[in-house]
């Protein structure tokens, strides 16, 4: 069976979008020679700067035959009918079979389809997938209208056997597909032509150019490390630009130069930064000091004097970036060392939302934030305001204008400058903190206070204008925060009540003054009606700015309350909807978190994770689950005889109406239950809360065994359903056990 | 005609040698625009001849302003005016890739010796509507040049595309002669009885300007004449393309794309005057885009944008 090799060779591809590019080449062309019914061994593709290949093993050589029957019109049918089903089988009548049915004499035609040489459906194939390929990024060039993602320039497309190579014909918009390639762009420019993948990449390496981009990615990492690890250094792990670099270069040669001595005191994380982003360069770093001192870069060629002029040329480029890096450390280093003024004052000009306000007026609402939250997680108030006050004021130095992601890392440097102590430097980087799901939680009180305080004003603010996440959009990473503030919390086993801090947060955005009904600002009654969202109302308070009379403020301060009210409901639905997701990825399942989100006091995260772990565990047990049983019984019985008799049963049961052991039985173990839980509840101590119900299983399940609830005598009946009241309120002052599910 | 085979000795044989370069290659060697812009983009040579159906082949230098980059000279490499050699050929030619490597030899930029590589860059002018694919050009590291295939300008399908390079000159001249600060570049051979080097041309004058620029520009006049050259680009466009004086069918495209070129300049001195918030900033780059596709749309009805008499064949 013949094998088949493609090429498309255009000018330099973006390594981002190689690998991506390599496998779509794949899927396509098999998924269509598939459906064509050209079966196939095995297929891998490839990828360098210039080149997309396919090589698929063991294609048939042509499609197999089919054979189709379809059914017709009677025979008798009028002519239009007959007519018109000939047409679509491309028979003629003598060619189709009347057969006899239950229905009379129907026509049947056999329509067969010869198999298809390989080479038309590849070639159909492969015209199909060049016009429709799913780059994420595509353009025209010269007068025609093909796209592809830069100038395609050649299709190689062959179809190899024992007997030889064959071209598979194909022009899509003039060009033609043959058997020739190029190898390098500047060390074997010439074209050559191939007979097959062997022949193809043992020539094209012969032409200096390694075609498998893991093999290029290795070949510069090994290099790149036994360079450094001759001089005593290690190179500095980075995969994604490795994969980047490997997907520059079709002939990778490895060069190590030095970092002028000028630059070695600048942060490692500006050297870092600044190398990868402008020159790609990987970073070498001396581990005895840490310290980053030579770098790695990949060049794309040999040269006459092994890379001499292509080193001097790196070196040089890197001098003036990093002089202009130490340009923006120093400068930066006067303004915070002299207190950062200039900085927070640009900040009044920095838009963080059109209705959110400046940046500089999000760090207020912060700072005010904060200050409530230190006490609740032991940080002093006046260090932690301060923190949140700096902590974004590195936004507007020189060095994160220039690499945005060093953003919070310059802020603790240049407050460390500045003197403030470690507390508050570390809470500017860590305020940002978790940034994705593999990122830790601050845990120092004063950045946790801060981050919390930045979280919760991200989320109040785009909650009262009404920008939440949707499906897949979430533009604000509203989630993220979501999920962050979560965290924080929880993994801190901060006990904080979130609807208390929502209401702090709404104070602060909608003017404090509003909040207590003392509002006479005009300006802050506006904003106030901008963010409830009433036009009307703003257009009214403008009108009369001159004589606001106290039933403004009285409305005003009403609405404000409601908004909040709303607001801070929905937030917290949101807030346990995450929960739900962060719980679940522990292995807690929805009902247990439904149970225990439908208790009291469910905005204080930490205690809602405590009790759903502690249920999640008590469930896990035998007791658990059958306990679980008992409840629902219970429960079910006590709901249907409420309907029926229209009573509630609740309150009353006395044990000098119990008839059997197992009743007196159950009533001594709820006496014993009852007295352990209701203390181990009031110290949150839900495990022992958990067990105690647990324990009841036994007594429960003998009472039900041996118990008849529904008897004659109506007192012991009522005695009995007022039992029941019992074990179900005992239950579901631990959790809502209603909620769980099985 | 220069000789390529030795290496430039000055900033002007680099220029000379890519001018008699690209003259032989078949471009029409242009003069630079006569007005203040950020890019040689701007030239109505690139903008406006990118539109339409109309084959086209230019190159020249054109002098660029980009008022924030001022550093009084002091900078080693950050300019507030300097030079950009520009080329816009359309349609593409299928070997512009090794036209223009032949370009960076004829400055004697050894090919067996140094690393150039093409880098993903996309380009993208907000202020003229105008996006392309393309990338920025390495030469051991450093970027030479910007490498686009226009698709867009002006809001209009680029059909055919063009070409366009554009050489930062400074840059280059000072990588291929082994100068490390612009002011101390050879703008004449060196060996000539009368030596200027680029700072005894342009040290004082980038003084001058930067000082201009950031502090003495009057906001007042320039927010005034952005206003104006917005209004009057719409009026010239309003005007009936029959002049009723010649009988002619004048439709006055360049004029209206002047406007345009002011509005930019003004809103890029505006910006280094720093009296543009975030917000405003978005907006007043509209108006700019505005009146670029304003001039873009009536450029297509001219004849050198394609347009023909109805009736025509």
């Amino acid at each position: 069976m013949p094998d088949l090799l493609i090429e498309l060779f255009s000018e330099e591809i973006p390594a981002r979008m190689q690998r991506r590019a390599g496998e779509d080449l794949k899927k396509l062309m098999t998924d269509g020679l598939v459906e064509a019914g050209l079966t196939y061994a095995s297929a891998a593709a490839f990828s360098t700067p210039r080149r997309l290949t396919l090589t698929v093993e063991g294609v048939l050589a042509a499609s197999p035959a089919t054979v189709e029957e379809r059914k017709g019109p009677r025979a008798d049918a009028p002519g239009k009918a007959i007519e018109g089903f000939l047409r679509g089988a491309g028979l003629t009548r003598d060619q189709v079979e009347a057969r006899d049915t239950p229905k009379g004499a129907v026509l049947f035609a056999r329509i067969e389809k010869p198999g298809r040489p390989a080479a038309e459906i590849i070639g159909e194939v492969l015209d199909k997938t060049i016009r429709g390929f799913p780059w994420p990024k595509s353009m025209r060039w010269g007068a025609g209208s093909l796209r592809w993602v830069r100038p395609l320039q050649s299709i190689l497309c062959i179809l190899s056997d024992e007997a030889g190579a064959q071209v598979v014909p194909l022009d899509v918009d003039g060009l033609v597909a043959g058997d020739r390639t190029r190898g390098h762009r500047f060390m074997a420019p010439d074209a050559f032509s191939v007979v097959s993948f062997e022949d193809y990449t043992a020539k094209l390496k012969r032409a200096y150019v390694v075609l498998d981009p893991a093999e290029r990615a290795d070949a510069i990492w090994h290099e790149a490390t036994n360079m450094a690890f001759a001089n005593g250094l290690e190179v500095v792990e980075d995969a994604g630009l490795l994969a980047e670099v490997a997907g520059l270069v079709e002939w990778p040669v490895v060069l190590m130069g030095r970092i002028a001595d000028d630059f070695l005191d600048l942060p490692p994380e500006v050297l870092q930064t600044s190398m990868k982003e402008h020159q790609k360069f990987f970073s070498v770093r001396n581990p005895k000091t840490g310290r980053i001192e030579r770098f790695i870069t990949v060049a794309n060629r040999e040269t006459a004097d092994n890379g001499a002029t292509i080193l001097a040329g790196n070196e040089k480029v890197l001098s003036a970036r990093l002089a202009d890096a130490k340009f923006f450390w120093e400068n930066d280093l006067r303004v915070a060392k002299a207190g950062m003024e200039p900085w927070l004052e640009q900040l009044k000009n920095v838009t963080f939302h059109a209705k959110l306000g400046t940046q500089a007026e999000r760090i207020d609402r912060i700072a005010a934030l904060a200050r409530e939250l230190a006490p609740m997680v032991g940080a002093d108030a006046d260090q932690t305001e301060r923190a949140a006050r700096l902590a974004k004021a590195d936004l507007s130095s020189e060095m994160v204008y220039e690499f945005p992601e060093l953003q919070g890392l310059m802020g603790r440097y240049y407050i460390d400058a500045l003197g403030e102590g470690a507390a508050v430097a570390a809470a500017a980087e860590e305020h940002y903190s978790p940034l994705g799901p593999s990122d830790g939680v601050p845990t120092a009180p004063v950045s946790v206070a801060v981050a919390l305080a930045d979280k919760i004003d991200t989320l109040t603010g785009f909650w009262a204008i009404d920008e939440k996440p949707t499906g897949s959009k979430d533009p604000f990473a509203l989630r993220r925060a979501a999920l962050g503030l979560i965290r924080i919390v929880v993994e801190n086993e901060q006990e904080l009540k979130f609807v208390p801090v929502f209401f702090s947060a709404y104070a602060t955005l909608l003017g404090r003054s509003v909040g207590k009904r003392e509002a006479i600002n005009a300006a802050e009654l506006v904003s106030a009606a901008q963010l409830i969202g009433d036009p009307e109302l703003v257009k009214r308070i403008r009108d009369e700015t001159d004589s606001l009379s106290d039933e403004y403020v009285k409305e005003i301060a009403d609405r404000s309350f409601h908004f909040t009210e709303e607001k801070t409901e929905a937030l917290g639905t949101f807030l346990h909807d995450r929960l739900k997701v962060y719980l679940r990825d522990q292995g807690i399942w929805h009902d247990i978190i439904d149970a225990c989100i439908a208790m009291e006091g469910n905005d204080d995260l930490t205690l809602l994770a405590k009790r759903a772990r502690a249920l999640l565990e008590v469930l896990k047990t035998e007791d658990g689950e059958n306990l679980i049983q008992g409840f629902k019984r219970a429960n079910n019985i006590l709901t249907q005889a409420q309907e029926v008799d229209g009573v509630e049963y609740s309150y009353g049961a006395d044990v000098k109406f119990a008839e059997t052991d197992e009743e007196r039985a159950l009533f001594a173990a709820l006496d014993q239950a009852e007295g352990q839980i209701e203390p181990a509840l009031q110290q949150q101590d839900f495990a022992t809360a958990m067990t105690a119900l647990a324990g009841l299983r036994g007594p429960i399940d003998a009472f039900f065994e041996a118990v008849m609830i529904n008897t004659e005598n109506a007192t012991v009946r009522r005695n009995r359903l007022n039992l029941l009241s019992r074990i179900t309120k005992l239950c579901t002052s631990v959790a809502d056990l209603t909620r769980i599910e099985g | 005609m220069s000789d390529t085979t030795t290496a430039p000795k000055s900033f002007q044989e680099i220029i000379l040698r890519l001018q008699n370069y690209w003259a032989a290659k078949g471009c029409a060697v242009l003069q630079p625009y006569d007005m203040e812009v950020g890019a040689g983009t701007f030239h109505p040579a690139t903008t406006l001849r990118s539109l339409g159906t109309q084959p086209w082949a230019a190159a020249y230098v054109q002098p660029s302003r980009r008022p924030t980059d001022g550093r009084y000279g002091e900078n080693p490499n950050r300019l507030q005016h300097y030079y950009q050699y520009q080329v816009l050929i359309k349609p593409s030619p299928p070997d512009l890739q090794e036209l223009y490597l032949g370009s960076l030899e004829a400055i004697g930029i050894d090919m067996a010796l140094h690393d150039i590589r093409f880098v993903e860059d996309d380009w993208e002018s907000p202020t003229l509507g105008a996006w392309g694919l393309g990338w920025e050009v390495w030469c051991d590291g450093m970027e030479v040049s910007q490498f686009t295939y226009f698709q867009q300008v002006g809001g209009h399908d680029c059909h055919p595309v063009s070409g366009e390079l554009t050489y930062g000159l400074e840059r280059l001249a000072m990588y291929v002669l082994g100068v490390d600060h612009v002011m101390a570049m050879p703008f004449n051979d060196p060996q000539t009885p009368i030596a200027l080097t680029y700072g005894d041309v342009f040290k004082q004058t980038e003084e001058e300007y930067a000082r201009w620029n950031f502090d003495m520009a009057d906001t007042d006049v320039l927010l005034r004449h952005f206003d104006e050259a917005e209004t009057h680009c719409r009026e010239i466009l309003d005007a009936p393309h029959d002049d009723p004086k010649t009988g002619k069918r004048i439709v006055m495209v360049h004029p209206a794309y002047d406007q345009c070129i002011k509005a930019s300049h003004l809103f890029n001195l505006l910006d280094a005057r720093g009296v543009i918030s975030v917000t405003e900033r978005q907006a007043y780059i509209g108006r700019v885009r505005a009146l670029a596709k304003l001039c873009a749309d009536a450029f297509v009805q001219t004849a050198a944008g394609g347009w023909q008499p109805e009736g025509a064949a």
